[in-house]
């Protein structure tokens, strides 16, 4: 049987590994905003597990309000990540070091 | 089935702006580029005609529609007119500098409304639905901002940093809100509330949990240490006029949705997130006000002193107090107003080809232009403190409230700081009474602007000596 604790469980891995991809990720600036995405599925999850098991259908409301904002928010991010290449021919994340101080 | 139609006269203002931005951006197709400051005039009629229109519509009592989750409230309403008139001064200082650079194009009002948009939906909010959707409209139009310069690579670097940290930022606030939704099984923030005060002194693991992860959320969002990083470079790295926008009406709406999520929604575990405010504010202040010493660059300067000055306004939350909300209401009003002075003399001393960011650009300005130059000297007063100008008042009102719930020893420690801080804003004095001028010439710059820079710095010395009229405002919109 698989319980609500489960899905929180999981969410939960998908939150720290994304939380973590942010972090530790020195490389490449595309798989930062994959882990900005995991975390907004990760809450999605929490979302969607807690509104099934009280049986109100307001959390997954929301969660199709997250989904709109997470592809808006992609449409974004990408923008944002042609316009540092176009600049910087790079989008390695170490040499976005510019502003020191 | 049939949908009940939602009582939509709260939100008019919301839907006046809404319906402008969207005209703007169509009347701003068709319009050649010497015509463009129709677009302008009608940015500014917008600002206008909501506040106008926030006031029509106003009632003293708090009126809740949209099925609970939109809130108009004489603490919306007053949080809604300075948004509109700071938004205006924005857009004022900088329309010289924009069109210097080429960058005079209509993206610039039309992101900038939808941000005001974002804004007002944030100070209306009453349901997490409405809150988060406010909160991102507003970052989303300011990620898009930053990196509006397209040829500078220091922006998109700016911008990718601020949309990383913001989007992590949105996200530990949403980890947050789930769990608040699963443990009392409602969005809406009364609804949460009184969940919470009916499990008054026995809160569970994961309510201390989703606690700690909205206000890390909230932390990010505002720029208090150790969630700071991002706002010294998106502040250097931006262009001048989105750093203005950013430093200034934004924190107006930070503080609406502290005020709505901790104060109302969250209000009984009080005890929980104190600590943890005052965790932050202690380290906002040592931080901000110590690295701001190292900086060469008045922009990232200003940054750092934003970062202090965030400190204190979680004094005055953290207080708990109705006089500790409207002492951080104040705070937060008069550190917008004189953020946009601050960074308008930025705007003002620059010109093509030059940007007056350097603190060696400000070296005798008096000689240069003294009512300039007098006006910066009041704004750096009222920012580091100093009598009669209203930032004094302000941080008098905060630590007011501190030392009335008996944390005397942070009072201290805050004035210790602020003496810090005043280091460095003497310093932009002193380089511009002081200091030999380099012979470049100031730019001439319209009557428009020149009029709001000396209303803006003449007005720290009224509310500084007058500060009764902007303190009953703040205690009227906090509420008894």
């Amino acid at each position: 049987m698989i319980t609500l604790s489960h899905y929180l469980v999981l969410g939960a891995i998908l939150f720290s590994l994304s939380v973590a991809g942010v972090f530790l990720n020195r490389k490449n600036a595309i798989v930062l905003l994959m882990c900005v995405e995991l975390m907004l599925l990760a809450v999605n999850m929490n979302f969607i597990a807690f509104s099934h098991y009280s049986g109100d259908p307001a959390g997954q409301v929301f969660v199709f309000f997250i989904l709109t904002v997470a592809a808006a928010e992609a449409a974004i991010g990408l923008a944002i990540l042609v316009l540092l290449f176009r600049n910087r021919r790079t989008i390695n994340v170490q040499d976005l070091d510019e502003m020191k101080g | 089935m049939s949908f009940p139609i939602p009582d939509l006269v709260p939100a008019i203002p919301e839907m006046f702006v809404l319906a402008m931005a969207c005209t703007i951006l169509v009347v701003d197709l068709f319009l050649k580029d010497d015509r463009r400051d129709v677009t302008y005039g009608l940015t500014q009629f917008t600002l206008f005609g909501a506040l106008v229109l926030t006031w029509i519509v106003h009632v003293p009592e708090a009126r809740v529609t949209f099925s609970g989750s939109f809130i108009a409230d004489p603490l919306s309403d007053t949080l809604k007119s300075f948004i509109y008139v700071i938004a205006a001064g924005v857009f004022l200082y900088s329309r010289p500098y924009l069109k210097e650079r080429g960058l005079f194009k209509g993206e610039y009002y039309v992101l900038g409304l939808f941000a005001v948009l974002g804004m007002l939906v944030m100070v209306s909010a009453y349901s997490f639905v409405t809150l988060y959707l406010g909160l991102e409209l507003l970052s989303l139009c300011l990620y898009a901002l930053v990196a509006f310069d397209r040829d500078s690579g220091r922006a998109s670097e700016a911008a990718m940093k601020y949309f990383i940290l913001g989007a992590l930022a949105s996200g530990m606030l949403l980890y947050g809100m789930s769990f608040l939704y699963g443990l009392s099984g409602s969005l809406e923030i009364p609804v949460v509330a009184e969940y919470l005060i009916a499990n008054a002194g026995q809160f569970s693991v994961p309510l201390t949990f989703a606690l700690v992860f909205v206000v890390v959320g909230l932390a990010f969002k505002l720029g208090a240490v150790p969630f700071h990083m991002w706002v010294p470079d998106v502040y250097h790295g931006a262009p001048t006029p989105v750093t203005l926008l950013i430093g200034s009406a934004p924190k107006i709406a930070g503080f609406a949705i502290i005020m709505r999520l901790l104060a109302d929604g969250l209000g009984a575990m009080h005890a929980d997130w104190q600590g943890m405010l005052v965790l932050l504010a202690v380290l906002s202040l040592a931080v901000g006000n110590l690295i701001a010493i190292a900086q060469t660059n008045i922009k990232r300067m200003l940054a750092y002193s934003t970062i202090s000055h965030v400190g204190f306004l979680l004094l005055g939350i953290l207080a708990g107090t109705q006089e500790g909300y409207a002492a951080a209401l104040f705070y937060t009003v008069t550190y917008a107003i004189m953020a946009m002075g601050g960074f308008g003399m930025i705007i003002l001393l620059s010109r093509q080809g030059f940007e007056a960011e350097n603190l060696d650009d400000f070296k005798g300005l008096n000689e240069r232009n003294p009512w300039l130059a007098f006006m910066m000297l009041l704004l750096m007063f009222s920012m580091a403190g100093v009598p009669p100008t209203v930032g004094f008042y302000a941080k008098l009102m905060v630590l007011q409230a501190v030392v009335q719930i008996g944390m005397t020893w942070l009072a201290v420690y805050a004035v210790i700081f602020s003496i810090v801080g005043a280091f460095y804003y003497l310093r932009v004095v002193k380089l511009m009474y002081f200091d030999k001028p380099a012979d470049e010439p100031l730019p001439v710059r319209g009557l428009d602007v020149t009029v709001v820079m000396s209303v803006n710095g003449l007005l720290m010395v009224v509310l500084g000596i007058f500060p009764g009229i902007l303190m009953s405002i703040a205690a009227l919109a906090v509420g008894p």
